[in-house]
């Protein structure tokens, strides 16, 4: 329950907090479906890099059963706000399956909202009428049921991309991850959380990844660009409802990705480009494309400390900020890549990786299933 | 009789300290000191002293100085003293008051209630002399240009070629090396080394100057690339070769020290050169009309803007410049729309060469209410990408500079600022053409008193000087290029407001969190 004791601290969403963080991911480039337990125990060894107030994962492959469908999940604060907000899903959606996400109880873990999920699709007749992409369909509904403060408060969209899903929670991530029994699940990407604000209420919608379709966000840094960023998403659309770095983030990706047609590749170098100076270096063709992604897209410039690791259908980007103020460490071991904020929680779990690197700063590193190179 | 106004200044010298070499009296255009053989004095005629420092600054044995006159009227909090002179001035003459540069009344500053932000530990500073610090800008439209026939499409246009390749094809723009620019002055207004001054400085900066409405004079055809060429509603010196001249073509709609009224040359500066640039009779008043006269409405300034681009080959960016007035949003929403690459708002504290002091000092609105109602408009609309924000009206500092980036504006227009780096003391009689600083003023012994060399080297120093400090300013708040404060209005604190103006603003108050 969002059940708050002290009412003067203001919940995320009213407030912009600052944190620090700590990341881990896997990624099986060969399609291998694994479970979560891995991921549990790296991001388990940065457990200083946390503070109890925020861990959470993303799972990609996880529903092989129902992967045609969006997997919508959702955090409610009571039986009344679950029965209005699925008033709506029904308006917009019809579901082969709806039901609780399976937990068990952890002594840490506490003041958990409903959890629910839905496996569903757009009903024809109002994607239709809506006249928009089926993709952009359901964007819209989860982005409007976020920034809903009136009926739909106490509803909200934690992640809503096919055969994927988002598990967070108020708490240190290994916690997290066997509250919602993450071992039990099976994909061929992982990603996790763990967070360190410096003021919060420890809110469970707070936690991360954040997430918009089948993208997922975990990011570790402040990014000091938020509010132009955040103003330039506005005009298309997103509200930033709980004022997070990380949901800005995951806007700037949606947008320019999704909305605008740019690869993730050039999607990095809008938010993370080089200097002038070093675009003054480059041949004419490059300095050509460079140029225009900064003057095109200068506003979606993302400054300041940043690391993030953007979970999307079928593959895992690193970005570094341009001038490396965050760690960010990674390499390849067998069918696996592994990338965190430190290397001691990749060690953690494959102890033999050779070759383990930093990526330059504002380089993207992007991995994807074979089958879709 | 006149009815009589004691002189507003006194000017005192220290007869010990001067030697009578008569400096003074060969450097005050007004006339105000003369040598008298009997007593072997200097004397002073106080009542024509306009307070421009220009003898003060040459005294070779700094005998003088200028004091505000204590002569006073019976206090009076409802008539001040200027008001009761002006009204006496205006029983005398029958006509409208004239002044010029800047409103001096003590209207609230925005600017000096708005405080900027820096990083402490949760995340870093940037240290502006180990790390780089980038200020370029490119002003203009960051959407495919729209078809003169087109109706706002807003389909998403494919962004690679086919082999791959991104189309990185785009609507012309001006790139500056920092946002600044200095803001239109004509020739003619002010001098012929003011301007070659000012064209210097804005090439050796990379920023750009602007021609005002006066014509280029064919000696700064050179300085193209820097240049920003002005079509006003008097269109006076408008030919081909000047649009197709500089880096973008600015439309004056108004002006803030003046909106609502064109221009005015007085014939006393519309001499030699100057009238041959802007192709008028030598002598006459050079009067700009009120409106242009084929622009009644926004689909004729639609109209002007889609004749400039065809008139320049639609490779130069199209500003529009407006005063700074009460529907201002409205109107820039309506400009966006009408073609234009760049908007450029001038606010009600702006300069002027002349113009007529009610108007000055009443009319219009403050710049950083206006800059952030359009803003804010323009993104509610979705059309922000579709111009580039340009706003001046006393922008007095570079923290004046910043918030206004941080505010929204992708640019800043400097004039009067740029005019002291010139030597201006602010006398504000611009107007009488007897600018004892070479600055505004076609009076050749004059004009000469202003070195366009070191004219340049001063502006080139005053520019470098804001730019560095910019630099420290973004590094603290852990930015390293100036995109990323264009618009982020949480790097603003607000002191001293009320609610409404923290709302206008958009900004919050001072020790409240993000
Ligand atoms: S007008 Fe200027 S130069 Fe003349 S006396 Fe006054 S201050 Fe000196
Ligand atoms: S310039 Fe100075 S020293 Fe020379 S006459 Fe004037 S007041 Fe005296
Ligand atoms: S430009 Fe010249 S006349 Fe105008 S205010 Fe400055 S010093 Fe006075």
């Amino acid at each position: 329950m969002l059940d708050n004791t002290n009412t003067k601290v203001q919940l995320e969403g009213k407030v912009r907090i600052p944190s620090g963080c700590a990341i881990s991911g896997i990624f099986a480039q060969d399609g291998e479906l694994f479970s979560g337990r891995d991921i549990i125990t790296s991001i388990a060894v940065m457990h200083d890099r946390s503070n109890g107030l925020g861990g959470g994962f993303a799972g990609y492959g996880i529903y092989p059963k129902h992967k045609d469908k969006y997997a919508i999940h959702m955090f409610y604060d009571s039986e009344d706000d679950r029965g209005k907000a699925e008033r709506r899903i029904n308006k917009y959606f019809s579901y082969v399956l709806s039901e609780q996400i399976p937990t068990q109880k952890h002594p840490n873990i506490k003041d958990a909202p409903l959890i629910y999920r839905y496996f569903a699709e757009p009903l024809t007749e109002q994607l239709e009428k809506a006249q928009i992409d089926e993709r952009e369909y359901v964007a819209r509904f989860a982005l409007r049921v976020n920034a809903d403060e009136d009926e739909l408060k106490g509803a909200h969209v934690i992640s809503c991309g096919k055969n994927m899903g988002i598990f967070k929670a108020n708490g240190f991530p290994e916690d997290v991850g066997e509250f919602y029994k993450l071992d039990e699940y099976k994909g061929y990407c992982w990603t996790a959380h763990g967070r360190y604000p410096t003021n919060t209420p420890g809110w469970w919608g707070g936690a991360h990844p954040f997430g918009l379709l089948d993208y997922s966000v975990v990011h570790n840094g402040e990014i000091s660009s938020y509010d132009a960023n955040r103003r330039y998403l506005e005009m298309f659309g997103y509200t930033c409802s709980l004022q997070t770095d990380t949901e800005a983030i995951t806007y700037i990706v949606d947008y320019l990705n999704r909305k605008q047609g740019l690869e993730l590749e050039d999607v990095a170098k809008v938010m993370a480009a080089p200097f002038w100076s070093t675009i003054e270096r480059m041949d004419e063709k490059e300095k050509a494309a460079y140029t225009f992604l900064r003057r095109r897209y200068g506003n979606l410039l993302v400054t300041g400390p940043f690391s993030i690791m953007l979970g999307f259908t079928g593959g895992l980007m690193v970005l570094g900020d341009r001038l490396k103020l965050r760690s960010m460490v990674c390499g390849h071991q067998q069918n696996k890549f592994y990338a965190a904020s430190e290397e001691c929680a990749i060690r953690a779990i494959c102890p033999e990786i050779q070759g383990i690197h930093s990526p330059r700063s504002g380089e993207a590193v992007i991995v994807r299933l074979e089958e879709n190179k | 009789m006149d009815l009589y106004v004691y002189p507003e200044f006194e000017v005192v010298r220290n007869e010990k300290k001067c030697i009578c070499c008569q400096a003074c009296s060969r450097q005050c255009a007004n006339l105000v000191h003369s040598y008298d053989e009997a007593t072997d004095c200097m004397e002073a005629d106080d009542s024509k002293c306009v307070n421009c420092h220009r003898c003060v600054t040459l005294c070779p044995t700094k005998a003088l100085k200028i004091v505000k006159s204590d002569h006073t009227f019976r206090p009076n909090a409802n008539w001040s003293q200027a008001t009761i002179n002006e009204l006496y001035l205006q029983a005398n003459s029958g006509g409208v008051l004239l002044s010029s540069m800047g409103n001096p009344q003590p209207h609230p500053s925005y600017f000096d209630r708005l405080l900027l932000n820096a990083s402490q530990v949760t995340n870093p500073s940037i240290d502006p002399l180990r790390e780089p610090m980038e200020t370029k800008v490119f002003l203009g439209r960051k959407t495919p240009v729209p078809p003169l026939e087109a109706n706002n499409t807003t389909a998403v246009p494919e962004p690679y070629n086919p082999d791959g390749t991104l189309k990185t094809e785009m609507s012309p723009q001006i790139e500056l090396s920092m946002p600044l620019m200095f803001s239109a002055m004509s020739y003619g207004s002010i001098s012929y080394n003011a301007h070659a001054s000012l064209a210097r400085a804005a090439t050796q900066l990379g920023i750009c100057y602007n021609t005002g409405e006066g014509g280029l004079h064919k000696d700064f055809y050179q300085y193209g690339p820097n240049t920003i060429v002005q079509v006003a509603s008097g269109r006076f010196g408008i030919h081909a070769d000047y649009l197709d001249a500089g880096a973008a073509v600015e439309i004056k709609m108004g002006q803030g020290a003046k909106p609502g009224i064109g221009g005015h040359l007085p014939g006393k500066k519309n001499v030699g050169q100057v009238a041959q640039t802007r192709m008028t009779p030598e002598g006459s008043d050079a009067i700009s009309p009120a409106p242009h006269h084929d622009i009644y409405s926004i689909e004729d300034l639609r109209q002007l803007v889609y004749s400039l681009k065809e008139a320049t080959g639609n490779r130069k960016p199209i500003i529009v410049k407006i005063a700074a007035v009460h529907n201002v949003a409205a109107i820039a929403s309506g400009i966006a729309r009408s073609g234009a690459d760049i908007i450029a708002i001038d606010g009600f504290r702006g300069g002027t060469g002349a113009a007529p002091t009610r108007i000055r000092d009443n009319v219009g609105i403050p710049i950083e209410l206006a800059l952030a109602c359009v803003d804010a408009r323009l993104r509610d609309e979705g059309i922000r990408d579709d111009v580039s924000l340009v706003v001046g009206g006393s922008i007095r500092s570079s923290a004046d500079w910043i918030k206004a980036i941080a505010l929204g504006a992708d640019a800043c227009y400097i004039a009067t600022g740029a005019l002291m780096a010139l030597g201006c003391h602010l006398c504000r009689s611009c107007h009488t053409a007897l600018c004892n600083w070479g600055i505004a003023t076609q009076r050749p012994d004059l004009v000469k008193r202003l070195n366009p060399e070191i004219g340049t080297q001063h502006l080139v120093n005053l520019v470098h000087a804001w730019q560095h400090e910019l630099k420290e300013v973004m590094g603290g708040m852990g930015i390293n290029s100036v995109e990323a404060l264009r618009g982020n209005r949480l790097m603003l604190r607000a002191v001293g407001m009320t609610k409404e103006e923290m709302n206008m603003l958009g900004v919050k108050m001072a020790g409240e969190s993000a």
